[in-house]
């Protein structure tokens, strides 16, 4: 597969969302709590109480919705200021509690609208990254789809960041770069080999731990167990650490990221 | 630059890479297009002024180099890093070439200078982005100076003041360029539970990743007059919606207004401001 095939992979509207992602792997066990308690609820983001297990936790996920009419309450998956403001709220909640966070990425981006912009969508997004950086609970964050540029991030400050083989993480949309660099956007192919977004690159560069094999289908309940398993196993591993040392390694893993001597 | 380029006013982010605002000062051109009043300004006086509009207050974009001198005490500004370049992490299509002619023009090996200096006697860490190199994109050496400005102002217990000035992440480094979001909000955020000071001053553009990190981070947020500051840019909001946009729309005025900026500062009274904050979070004068 190429860089643009995976690109398509991800964007597939018949791939599954974060609420699949949900029922598959914690069923009637999760508990959806809505809004950021300072404007209203953003249905691009599902958020909420589950079981895993016998370990309640939080999840936080971009939810694009899986058909039109979903798609249109979802906004497509993008989310405004308070939707990142539900986010943060909860996984304050869960910091609080010491449960751990569970975020599910898939998003095209933040939403680049007028009202976004007049509500801050700049600084929602630079609170997440400022406050996941120093929760004192285990965040892990697994790109399911699209990992669309800061919009993404805000959910991906976490101790280890896996991907879905068939996922992309990148900072600017294929078309977005085309256009820039070429002035046309149809060369989107070329730019997403350019961008190395791919799972792989993405492993190879350092920035993702775990890369996750692809469902074959909604009911590949082997895979979906399997992930179940892998997360519970990370969170035990975190859970162990004293929040220092917890802390020490989040700060270290991104500090490490492009650095230079 | 001849003596009489006539150039429309633009959207800010466009007109970026090639009007008069980038333009590093030139000794020899005598005149200058205001691009707001299109007033014609004798160059000298507009250096005067801090390239300022002597006629209609437009604040031109000015040098990191410039904007050092202008807010710290004289010759007291001393540079971290200042060797650390790019490296094309990702060999991506004439990003050597970008870089060689950003160094060019700007004089700069990347797109912040990071430093100590003393401001009204006392000892800060300064950052400033430069407007002319790539329009002040985040790479990972940006990402990488400004981190370690935090974490040395974090060691010695010094307040930071970063002047922003960014068109985004910088796309050439991929997803490394935005991860470094992610690497100086954690540094932001030690500086900051060590109970430190932080102070940005947004510049004129200040968008997309760097809005969206560090430059809204600040304990006290200071903007010049009528910059843009904002996630997206005007053109894609425009794009994105199909909706005109509110007049003024991500201008700093229009921005304190909706409650993200503490205060619009004009140019001449920056330092002072800075230095009055500084003494107000007892920052100690330096022995
Ligand atoms: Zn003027």
């Amino acid at each position: 597969m190429s860089a643009y095939d995976k690109v398509q992979a991800a964007r597939n509207s018949k791939r599954l969302t974060a609420v699949d992602y949900i029922g598959k792997m914690f069923g009637s066990s999760f508990f959806e709590l809505h809004g950021d308690r300072r404007f209203g609820d953003d249905k691009a983001i599902v958020a909420g109480l589950a079981m895993l297990y016998d370990v309640p936790i939080t999840v936080i996920a971009i939810e694009k919705g899986r058909n039109t009419k979903e798609r249109m309450a979802r906004n497509f998956g993008s989310a405004n200021p308070e939707g990142y403001r539900k986010a943060l709220r909860l996984m304050k909640q869960a910091e609080k509690f010491h449960r751990p966070v569970l975020c599910l990425v898939d998003t095209s981006g933040a939403y680049p609208g007028i009202d976004a912009e007049e509500r801050g969508q700049g600084l929602a997004i630079a609170e997440n990254l400022m406050e996941m950086m120093t929760l004192k609970t285990p965040i892990l964050s697994v790109l399911i789809g699209e990992g669309g540029s800061g919009g993404a991030l805000a959910l991906a400050v976490a101790d280890e960041v896996w991907m879905l083989e068939d996922s992309i993480y990148s900072v600017i949309s294929p078309e977005g770069c085309a256009s820039i660099l070429w002035k046309d956007s149809t060369k989107a192919p070329e730019a997403s080999e350019c961008l190395k977004l791919t799972s792989h690159d993405l492993f190879d560069l350092g920035v993702v731990e775990r890369i996750i094999r692809e469902p074959s289908n909604i009911d590949d309940r082997k895979m979906f167990e399997g992930l179940k398993m892998l997360i519970a196993r990370t969170f035990d591993k975190n859970l162990a650490l004293d929040t220092e040392r917890l802390l020490q390694t989040r700060y270290a893993r991104f500090r490490r990221l492009g650095s230079h001597s | 630059m001849d003596l009489f380029t006539f150039l429309k006013p633009k959207n800010e982010l466009e007109g970026s890479q090639s009007s008069a605002e980038s333009m590093p000062f030139i000794p020899d051109s005598l005149w200058v297009k205001c691009p707001a009043c299109n007033n014609m300004l004798l160059a000298s006086d507009l250096q005067e002024n801090h390239r300022v509009c002597t006629k209609c207050n437009h604040h031109f974009r000015m040098s990191a180099r410039e904007r050092i001198e202008l807010l710290s005490d004289e010759n007291s500004f001393t540079e971290f890093d200042s060797e650390m370049i790019s490296d094309d992490i990702l060999n991506f299509p004439n990003y050597k070439e970008k870089l060689e002619a950003a160094r060019e023009k700007s004089g700069e090996k990347e797109s912040v200078v990071t430093g100590k200096c003393t401001i009204g006697n006392m000892d800060v860490v300064l950052c400033v982005m430069s407007p002319d190199f790539m329009m002040g994109s985040m790479g990972t050496v940006t990402g990488e100076k400004i981190t370690r400005a935090f974490e040395y102002a974090t060691e010695n217990r010094l307040p930071v003041i970063v002047c922003t000035v960014s068109g985004g992440a910088r796309m050439q480094e991929g997803i490394l360029s935005l991860m470094q979001m992610a690497k100086t909000s954690g540094a932001v955020k030690r500086h900051s539970d060590e109970g430190l000071l932080y102070i940005t001053v947004i510049t004129d553009p200040t968008t997309g990743g760097v809005t969206a990190s560090f430059a809204m981070e600040g304990d006290i947020i200071l903007s010049e007059p009528n910059a843009l500051v904002g996630f997206a840019g005007p053109r894609v909001v425009e794009q994105t919606t199909h909706t005109k946009l509110p007049k003024g729309f991500q201008k700093a005025e229009f921005v304190q207004d909706k409650g993200f900026i503490d205060a619009v500062v004009q140019r001449k009274d920056l330092r002072k401001t800075l230095s009055t904050l500084l003494i107000m979070h007892n920052v100690k004068e330096n022995s």
